[in-house]
C-alpha cells in the first residue's frame, strides 16, 4: 500500500524531470537510481516513505539549477535533433520498428523511380507523358499514406476509383497534342492527385476538420522538405557534373537518363516521410514563414495595385501576368492558410490577425482588378479554355478570400471565435478539388480537346 | 565546518577522479564516499553530480557503462581511464602546492588577534 503511494510520487517526479528537454531519458534513468539509493538509505535510518521521498529530493537539489547543469554540458539537447531511426528500447510496445518503416520507404521510392523511367522509355510522346507522370508517381506516395495509416479496404477503393477514372479520362480523351485542353489537364490533374492523397493522408476521416488541417499543415511541411532535398540534390549534382567535366566524362546523359528519373519521384516519397516523421518532433516551419511574409506580400499587392491603377486598367496586359497574378493569389492563400493553421484558436485576436485582414482585403482587391481584366479580354475575343480556367479559379479565389475576410472581421470585434475562421478554410479545399477535376473532366469535351 | 561553496567546486573534480582511482563506482556511490571522506562536512547538491560526471566522460578523463544493481535497476558505473590518471596526477601536484602554501602560511605568521574583542 505505502508502496504504491511511493512508486507513484516517483513516477510523477520521473515525468517532471523528464520534460527538461536538457536531461536524456537516460539521464533520469540515472537520477532515478540515485533518488532510489538515497530513499532506501533514508528509509534505513527509520524515516518513513514520504519523509524519505522529501529528503531524497531536497537532497538532488534543485531541478532548475541542475537542468541548466545540463544544459550546459550538453547544449546540442537545447537543439532537438530529428530521430528518423530511434535506438530500440528494451521495453516492446508492439510498434512498428523504425527500420522496417525505412524500408518501406526506400522501396517505394525506389518503386516510384523505376515507374517513372518506364514511363519515360515506353511513353514516345512527350505530351503523352507529361498527362501521365502525377498517375506515374501517385500510387506509391498513396500506398505510403496507406500503410502508414492502415487504410480499410473501403477507403482504400475509395482512392482506387478517382484514380482510375482519372487514368481512364487522361488517357483515352482524344486531345490535340499541345492544345490548351491537354495543358490545362496536365495542370489539374495533380492537384486532383494530391487531394486524392490527402484523402490517404486522413486515413479516410475527410469530414474532419481538424484532420484536413492537418493535412494543410502537412502540405506546406512536405513542400518546404522538398525543396530541401531538391537543393541539395542540386548541389550535389552540379558539384559531380563539374568534376566530371573537368575529368573530360559527360555526366550529363547519365543524369538526365537515370539520376533525375529516380531521384524527383523518390524525393516526393522521402519528403513525406521525413514530415510525417518530424510531424511532433520539430517546430513546424511554414507557420513562422508566414510570419516573415505576410508584411513583405502586403507591400507586393498594394504595389502591384498602385502600378496597375496608374497603368489604367488591365485591359490591353499581356496574358502570362494574368496567370502570374494567379500565382500570387494562391500565394496569398497559402500565406492565409498557413498562419491560421498555426495559431491557437483560443488566443485572443492580435496585430497579427489585423495584418492578415489587410493582406486578404489587398489580395481581394487584386482579384477584383483581375476579374475586370478578365472579362474584358473574353468579352472583347471570345471564350477559350485557358480564360474559363482562370476566370473559374479567380471566382473561387474571390469566394474564399472574401468570406475568409468577412469572418476574420468577425473574429476582430469579438463576434465569433476563431474556429469559424479555420473551419472555412478546410471546408472549402473540396471545392478545389471539384474544379481541378472539371477542368480535367469536363473542360476537354466542351472545347473539342483543343 | 561547512565547507564555502566555491572551494567544494574547485575541489570536486580531483575527489571524484580520486575516489574513481580507488575503483568504478556509481553516482551514489561516489557522493556517499565524498562524505565518509569529509565526514559529512562537504556537502553536494547531488544532482550536481551528474553534469560533472558526464563533463568529465567527454574530456575523457572517465568511461562509463551500464549495468544492474542489486534491485535489478539500470545503473550507470564510471571508471577512471589513464588520461583520467594523468589528469588526477597533475590535479595532485597544484593542490599539493596550494596546500603546501597554505600550511606554511598558517605556520609562520601568527593567528591574528581577535579585533573585536580589543576593541570592546
Amino acid at each position: 500500500m505505502a508502496r504504491a503511494e511511493l512508486e507513484a510520487q516517483i513516477g510523477r517526479w520521473r515525468s517532471y524531470v523528464q520534460r527538461r528537454q536538457a536531461i536524456s531519458a537516460a539521464d533520469v534513468d540515472e537520477l532515478e537510481d540515485h533518488l532510489r539509493e538515497q530513499i532506501a538509505e533514508r528509509q534505513a535510518t527509520g524515516l518513513d516513505d514520504d519523509e524519505a521521498f522529501l529528503v531524497a529530493i531536497k537532497r538532488l537539489g534543485n531541478l532548475d539549477a541542475v537542468s541548466q547543469e545540463f544544459a550546459r554540458e550538453h547544449s546540442d539537447r537545447l537543439w532537438k535533433q530529428l530521430v528518423l531511426l530511434p535506438e530500440s528500447t528494451n521495453d516492446d510496445d508492439g510498434g512498428i520498428p523504425a527500420w522496417r518503416e525505412l524500408a518501406i520507404v526506400l522501396t517505394l521510392a525506389v518503386g516510384a523511380g523505376i515507374a517513372v523511367k518506364t514511363g519515360i522509355s515506353l511513353i514516345v510522346n512527350e505530351n503523352v507523358f507529361a498527362r501521365n507522370l502525377g498517375l506515374l508517381v501517385f500510387p506509391f506516395l498513396a500506398a505510403y499514406f496507406a500503410w502508414k495509416r492502415q487504410l480499410s479496404p473501403y477507403v482504400a477503393g475509395a482512392l482506387l476509383i478517382p484514380f482510375a477514372a482519372l487514368a481512364v479520362v487522361l488517357n483515352v480523351y482524344p486531345f490535340t497534342s499541345g492544345g490548351s485542353a491537354e495543358l490545362l489537364a496536365v495542370l489539374h490533374a495533380p492537384v486532383v492527385l494530391w487531394l486524392l492523397a490527402g484523402l490517404a493522408y486522413v486515413g479516410g476521416r475527410w469530414r474532419s476538420d481538424s484532420r484536413r488541417m492537418d493535412f494543410v499543415r502537412f502540405t506546406g511541411e512536405f513542400a518546404i522538405y522538398y525543396t530541401l532535398l531538391a537543393l541539395g540534390g542540386a548541389v550535389l549534382t552540379g558539384l559531380t557534373l563539374g568534376a566530371f567535366s573537368l575529368i573530360g566524362t559527360d555526366f550529363e546523359p547519365v543524369l538526365t537518363a537515370w539520376v533525375l528519373p529516380f531521384a524527383v519521384p523518390g524525393a516526393l516519397v522521402v519528403a513525406a516521410w521525413l514530415v510525417e516523421a518530424k510531424q511532433d518532433v520539430l517546430e513546424n516551419i511554414a507557420p513562422v514563414l508566414t510570419r516573415i511574409f505576410t508584411p513583405l506580400t502586403i507591400v507586393m499587392l498594394l504595389a502591384l495595385l498602385g502600378v496597375i491603377s496608374a497603368a489604367g486598367g488591365l485591359v490591353d496586359v499581356d496574358r502570362e501576368l494574368l496567370i502570374l497574378m494567379d500565382a500570387i493569389l494562391i500565394l496569398v492563400l497559402s500565406l492565409l492558410l498557413y498562419s491560421i493553421s498555426a495559431r491557437d484558436p483560443l488566443a485572443r485576436p492580435n496585430l497579427f490577425d489585423g495584418l492578415q485582414l489587410v493582406l486578404v482585403t489587398a489580395a481581394i482587391a487584386v482579384d477584383a482588378v483581375m476579374l475586370t481584366a478578365m472579362l474584358t479580354r473574353i468579352a472583347e475575343f471570345g471564350f477559350s479554355p485557358n480564360k474559363i480556367a482562370a476566370l473559374g479559379l479567380n471566382v473561387l479565389l474571390l469566394v474564399h478570400l472574401i468570406r475568409a475576410a468577412w469572418l476574420t472581421v468577425g473574429f476582430l470585434r469579438g463576434r465569433r471565435p476563431f474556429g469559424q475562421v479555420e473551419n472555412w478554410q478546410t471546408r472549402y479545399l473540396p471545392v478545389y478539388a471539384a474544379w481541378a477535376a472539371v477542368v480535367v473532366v469536363v473542360f476537354p469535351p466542351l472545347f473539342a480537346f483543343a | 565546518v561547512r565547507i564555502d561553496k566555491d572551494l567544494v567546486a574547485a575541489s570536486a573534480t580531483p575527489l571524484v577522479l580520486g575516489i574513481l582511482a580507488e575503483g568504478d563506482l556509481y553516482g551514489y556511490a561516489i557522493l556517499k564516499r565524498v562524505g565518509e571522506l569529509s565526514g559529512g562536512s562537504m556537502q553536494w547538491t547531488d544532482g550536481m553530480l551528474y553534469p560533472l560526471l558526464h563533463r568529465l566522460e567527454r574530456l575523457g578523463y572517465v568511461n562509463s557503462s551500464w549495468g544492474t544493481s542489486e534491485a535489478g535497476r539500470r545503473r550507470k558505473h564510471y571508471a577512471i581511464t589513464a588520461t583520467g590518471r594523468e589528469a588526477l596526477a597533475e590535479r595532485q601536484q597544484q593542490w599539493t602546492v596550494v596546500a603546501d602554501a597554505l600550511r606554511q602560511v598558517w605556520h609562520t605568521t601568527q593567528r591574528p588577534p581577535s579585533v573585536t574583542e580589543g576593541w570592546a
